[in-house]
């Protein structure tokens, strides 16, 4: 059968229209207030944290919160490159990433980390951002691979990107090229650390941030 | 009880010429990397395809004129990242055939041993996720897919101790190899191949006893012989459809001439004569490391000296065209030199960029759910596509 | 077909162009006579399968097409070229005697900017259709900037 199709029209892709570098260096450094939660909530566990005593409260409810969110990350299987393969061999059988409680999974809107192995392109770009918003809050990114954390050995390539966090927030940089599983295993238990320094069951923790 | 004979068959035509443009966009389950096929269904008959590449585009070309001879062979393996030396080598051999510079024998049969064992892994691999795309990762198809990357992990185990890395490596450079085997090495080798071999024959028995599987399989992407050749295809797709083209016997590189194996041939052209070719080739390639191991000569491992610099390797003026049988087929790498210490211009010939360019022309005629059949069949690794 | 018959037959058939000896056989032709070498090589010396079609920038002598096609049961490999003078970035398409070409002549487009006439679907492949510039040229910087990506 020797049909011809129509090439299909293919809509403008959506991303964030930078109007300058300055633009997307300061998303990149107020970063950690983009979880989206509500004043109300905010509201209410900023007033138990605040009444005497309340803090036994909230700090409980984050030690037990933080620990369901960490034991039970699911990356979304974004696999774009070599990485993708040792990606791919830690979620199998010898170097498990299931007794972490991390079961891959396909779909975005169903998963809670995005794990970017590979070198991300300019075309790709975009998609990889709308896959990211698709994903639901909270949501976490680790960079896997020098490809991804600043364009590894294709940095001068016209079409790489210099690394993932030039697109979206990343939480994790895994170094190698490409990072053997352990490494990977050891950048999603570095992971699992940050999970456990939420507050008051909604704030990320910033880097430096005073425990209070 | 249900009465087979007496329940009506309903036929459902297709509601009109109404035709649905469906995404199978850069992300999706089939674990194949970054691919993007539009595809025009009317009903659930697929009537084109156009298959959207490029998003992995790394700019090798353009770089390889950028690094000298000694720093790309290790940027070479991230085309063909599943057979990583594969690249290396025909990147290798390019400039070795305009430098006209000779190879030891020990190099040549280390770097023989070390093509058939990315070859043998890389179809596990293969064999992994196509059974894994025709399954579902939560259906049957994990099954064969945790058990091969099992298999491929001994393999890579060889690997991390011959070159230090497990999945890219920097091991050929011109002139020869870079490393020499360690003590014990032969030794795991060829446990690890005795493993292999018994493995095979039981997940071979385990696919072609589920009707399943061949029911996905046979009569499925059926490439013609003529479409074959026309299109470029080569590797386990050429042979499956009926030619017999190896580059190891057509134009015999690195001494394969010495050793002693046959070219699997198959005449359906379906995906399952190419999983039958595949399969050979594993007990080929097996066949072709034990005489290797056998028969390793003492001797240097490379008629250049190690690497202490960039830029310590001139090739004169001239072009060549190398190729070398990769696990999807002819690899080649056409380099034009200038005397420098880095090429004038490489270009490299994807096996499957050539084997997914045939998309368009088979999966037409098919329903949807060949499409991930057909192309887990062709096996396309995206950095030898986009490169 | 032997390498020397082809030899002796692609001499005989196109009087100007430049015929090397051993393998591959390298023939070099004018532009107006690419597609006909296609054909010649397609039909009288068998070589039906398509390996693959490039360029490459020789700066001030301009682009050079190139091309490969082998026969395989005889063994016999033909590299066709063809020097598309200063500042020419035109061509003939070898889609009609070769399927295999389409995607090739997209990528020679696509990187060097040459219009291959008679191509069914001229458009950029690797690149974003948005894309400006064909990078493979001498004069395209490897490291040119994309704000904000790059």
């Amino acid at each position: 059968m020797a049909v011809k199709g129509p090439i299909p029209e293919i809509p403008a892709p959506i991303w964030r229209n930078f109007k300058d570098l300055q633009e997307w260096e300061q998303l990149h450094k107020t970063r950690p207030v983009d979880d989206k939660h509500s004043a109300a909530f905010e509201a209410v566990t900023e007033g138990v944290h605040r009444f005497p005593g309340g803090f036994v409260v909230t700090t409980a409810a984050d030690a037990f919160l933080n620990w369901a969110r960490k034991s039970s990350v699911w990356p979304v299987t974004f696999g774009l490159a070599c990485c993708a393969i040792e990606m791919m061999a830690t979620f199998c059988s010898r170097f498990d990433v299931e007794r972490l409680g991390m079961v891959p999974w396909a779909s975005p809107r169903h998963s809670d980390l995005m794990i970017v192995s590979g070198t991300v392109t300019i075309k790709m770009a975009p998609m990889l951002l709308r896959i990211y918003d698709q994903m639901p809050d909270p949501k976490w990114a680790v960079s896997m691979g020098s490809c991804a954390n600043s364009g590894g050995p294709f940095r001068h390539g016209y079409h790489v990107v210099k690394g993932v966090d030039r697109v979206i927030p990343v939480d994790v940089y895994v170094p190698g090229c490409p990072p053997p599983p352990e490494s990977l295993l050891n950048g999603l238990l570095l992971l699992q650390e940050q999970i456990k320094h939420f507050k008051r069951t909604g704030q990320r923790a910033v880097p430096n941030d005073k425990v209070d | 009880m249900l009465d087979r004979s007496s329940v009506a068959r309903v036929e459902l035509d297709w509601a009109g010429p109404e035709r649905l443009t469906m995404n199978m966009g850069p992300q999706h389950p089939s674990a194949h990397g970054v691919f993007r096929a539009i595809v025009t269904l009317e009903g659930e008959t697929v009537v084109a395809v156009d298959a959207v590449i490029g998003y992995l585009h790394r700019c090798h070309e353009k770089l390889a004129e950028t690094l000298t001879y000694a720093q790309y062979p290790s940027i070479a393996s991230k085309t063909d990242y599943v057979a990583a030396m594969t690249s290396e080598f025909a990147y290798v051999l390019a400039a070795e055939e305009i430098g006209k510079i000779d190879v030891p024998k020990r190099a040549q049969y280390l770097r023989v041993i070390c093509a058939e064992l990315q070859r043998i892994a890389s179809h596990l691999l293969w064999l992994g996720t196509w059974c894994m795309d025709m399954g579902g990762a939560l259906g049957g198809g994990a099954t064969i897919f945790l058990y091969c990357i099992r298999e491929r992990e001994t393999i890579l185990d060889l690997f991390e101790s011959l070159v230090g890395a497990r999945l890219l490596y920097g091991f050929y450079q011109v002139g020869g190899v870079r490393y020499d085997i360690p003590s014990g090495w032969t030794q795991a080798c060829r446990s690890t191949l005795e493993l292999i071999e018994q493995r095979v024959v039981e997940y071979e028995r385990m696919l072609e006893n589920n009707p399943f599987f061949l029911a996905r399989a046979k009569g499925v992407g059926v490439i013609s012989r003529d479409l074959a050749q026309d299109i470029g295809i080569a590797g386990p797709l050429l042979r499956g459809s009926g030619i017999s083209y190896d580059v190891r016997r057509a134009a015999p590189y690195s001494s394969y001439g010495d050793f002693d194996f046959s070219i699997p041939i198959e005449t359906d052209g379906d995906c399952f004569a190419r999983y039958r070719v595949r399969m050979v080739e594993f007990r080929q390639a097996i066949t072709i490391i034990r005489q290797a191991l056998d028969r390793l000569p003492e001797g240097p491992i490379s008629s250049r000296p190690a690497l202490k610099s960039v830029a310590q390797t001139r090739i004169p003026k001239g072009e060549a065209y190398a190729r070398v049988e990769g696990p999807r087929g002819e690899v080649g790498n056409y380099m034009v030199a200038d005397g420098s210490a880095k090429p004038y211009r490489m270009k490299w010939r994807g096996a499957s960029f050539s084997n997914l360019s045939v998309l368009p022309h088979i999966i037409p005629g098919h329903k949807v759910a060949d499409v991930v059949a057909i192309m887990g069949s062709v096996d396309p690794v995206f950095g030898e596509v986009d490169r | 077909m032997q390498p020397a018959d082809a030899h002796s037959s692609l001499a005989a058939r196109f009087s100007g162009a430049e015929i090397g000896t051993g393998t591959p056989l390298v023939v070099s032709v004018s532009p107006d006579r690419w597609v006909e070498l296609a054909q010649c090589a397609k039909d009288t010396l068998g070589c039906r399968f398509f390996s693959f079609l490039t360029a490459v920038d020789w700066k001030e002598q301009g682009l050079e097409v190139v091309a490969r096609v082998d026969n395989l049961d005889d063994g016999l490999g033909v590299m066709m070229k063809t020097r598309l003078g200063p500042g020419v970035s035109a061509c003939g398409s070898l889609t009609a005697v070769y399927r295999g070409a389409n995607w090739m002549e997209r990528e020679c487009w696509d990187m060097f900017g040459i219009r291959f006439e008679g191509h069914p679907d001229l458009r950029r492949i690797l690149l974003d259709d948005s894309w400006e510039g064909f990078p493979l040229l001498k004069s395209y910087a490897v490291d040119t900037a994309y704000p904000p990506y790059r």
